[in-house]
């Protein structure tokens, strides 16, 4: 593999981006978007859980047998995430209740398992965790994108500090998820259109 | 003599989107200028804000960021907008109308892919983005002249109140209620227009407002709380959305029997709304549902194709 370390990690941001371009991981982009606070600590989850499955199951590749190998691939990418939901309950009570079963669902989020079985079974351990942080980065920089303009016009607060007057009006709509269907099919449709033309 | 040879169509109709848009617009101007003659000039500045922006962005969308160069405004925007401002309350802002413009004309329609693709009628979506999103601004109605916040037929049918409208004031459109909504005579007047131009088939209208009218007898005649059939049919935004909302060639089925059933479906989930539902009033959810139901009822109501023979499979 000729790709370099930089390639890797710049396709998953945009040309690659798992949100706008495969559509991955989006129940989580409805659900934990309502504010930035929360969808900072949801996407520092996936991108840490994402970047150490994939080094894992890139490191343990040769080693499971091919028919087993997505049992063991949820198995890893299920350490992980426990991992991350007991440090996020023992450190950041409040914010684990808010997110509430979304934390564990992350286990199941198609982003990981797609990087592990796009990338990390045919890569090697370095290049897997650039690619699986990189996914996770990019993820991260939709829903807090989505986020901003949720929180900024649903409560007029940016990470929980007021920054709109008083005196201004909230979207009753953005506060609720289908706020996010709206926000991110515009995304999409701007995020795509240079991306379609130049092809 | 000399003959020419052309290739078909040899008769044209004459017909194209604009000239029906044009219809469209001349059969809503009637109550267009009734709602600036009751609400005043806020009223003219509402509709020119989202007549006006809804052609400018519809133009922009398509000449623009689509790059069809040889774009000429079509006024089908500026339907969609005239509509959507017809379906506010006077206490919305212009820069609220202009965020329904914008969910109508582009989330609405140019994500699907523009006029004739849309699943939904896109004024329509506008105004419920607005309802959900200002709810407040967008259920605070004025009455007529005077302007005192007041509450409309339908409110009145679900929360109650001593205040109760005659059929007549109902009828002529001296009611509190949307920009657009409160004048049957006028909507009348204009969907005669439309009749008279063959531009629409009444099949829709008369069933929707036939099967609201059925509904609101049996269940009058059960408890008269519910009230009379001409409240239901006069009081709200029926005769807005039956005759100009769920009459859009674009969202409604093509054939009469495809007419029948949408019209019928909208019937009920409206009443179902009005009676039982969390809002007082439910065309405009009614018809939403039942435009997601189009290509299914499409479906079941494809006229048969003579001269066909049977297959022996």
């Amino acid at each position: 593999m000729a790709e370099s370390k930089k390639e890797t990690f710049m396709a998953n941001i945009w040309k690659n981006n798992p949100v706008i371009v495969q559509i991955l991981g989006i129940c989580s982009a409805l659900a934990v978007t309502n504010n930035m606070t929360n969808t900072l600590i949801m996407g520092i989850g996936l991108t840490f859980a994402t970047g150490f499955s994939s080094l894992t199951i890139s490191a343990l590749r040769k080693y499971i047998p091919k028919n087993v190998r997505m049992i063991v691939q949820v198995l890893i990418i299920a350490t992980y995430v426990i991992i991350l939901d007991i440090v996020l309950k023992a450190y950041l009570p409040s914010i684990s209740k808010a997110l509430g079963p979304y934390v564990g669902l992350i286990i199941t989020n198609c982003i990981i398992m797609g990087r592990a079985e796009a990338y990390a079974q045919s890569h090697g351990p370095v290049l897997s965790f650039i690619d699986g942080v990189s996914a996770g980065v990019g993820y991260s920089l939709i829903l807090l994108l989505i986020a901003f303009i949720r929180e900024l016009l649903g409560f007029g607060s940016i990470f929980g500090l007021r920054v709109l007057p008083e005196s201004f009006t909230p979207w009753v709509i953005m506060i609720t998820a289908p706020s996010a269907f709206f926000i991110i099919g515009t995304i999409i449709w701007i995020a795509r259109t240079p991306l379609v033309k130049k092809k | 003599m000399k003959l020419t040879m052309t290739a078909a169509p040899h008769l044209r109709s004459g017909n194209s989107v604009r000239s029906i848009m044009l219809d469209v617009l001349i059969a809503l101007t009637p109550a267009a200028i009734w709602a600036v003659v009751t609400f005043g000039i806020k009223a003219l500045v509402l509709i020119l804000v989202c007549t006006a922006g809804a052609e400018a962005l519809d133009f922009f969308i398509i000449r623009f960021l689509r790059n069809k160069k040889s774009f000429r405004p079509d006024l089908s925007g500026s339907v969609t907008g005239l509509l959507l401002a017809l379906n506010l309350s006077l206490a919305v802002e212009w820069w609220q109308a202009l965020i329904g413009v914008f969910v109508s004309i582009a989330i609405a329609k140019a994500v699907f892919g523009g006029l004739g693709k849309n699943f939904f009628n896109p004024a329509l979506v506008g105004r419920v983005f607005l309802l959900i999103s200002f709810p407040v601004q967008m259920t605070s109605w004025f009455s007529p002249f005077d302007l005192q916040t007041s509450a409309t037929p339908m409110a009145i049918l679900k929360e109650g109140s001593s205040r109760i409208f005659s059929l007549q004031e109902m009828f002529l459109g001296t009611i509190p209620g949307s920009l657009g909504e409160i004048s049957a005579l006028l909507l009348l007047l204009g969907f005669g227009w439309l009749l008279l131009r063959r531009r629409v088939s009444p099949v829709i209208p008369v069933a929707y407002i036939g099967t609201v009218a059925l509904m609101a007898a049996i269940f009058n005649g059960v408890n008269p709380a519910f009230g009379s059939p001409l409240y239901h049919i006069l009081g709200g935004g029926l005769m807005l959305g039956a005759l100009f909302m769920a009459t859009d060639m674009v969202t409604s089925p093509m054939s009469i029997k495809g007419h029948l059933i949408f019209g019928v479906g909208c019937g009920v989930i409206t009443m179902v709304i009005r009676f039982f539902g969390g809002y007082p009033e439910g065309v405009s959810f009614a018809i939403l549902v039942m435009n997601a139901f189009v290509p299914l009822i499409d479906m079941v109501s494809k006229p048969k194709i003579f001269g066909k023979v049977k297959s022996n499979a």
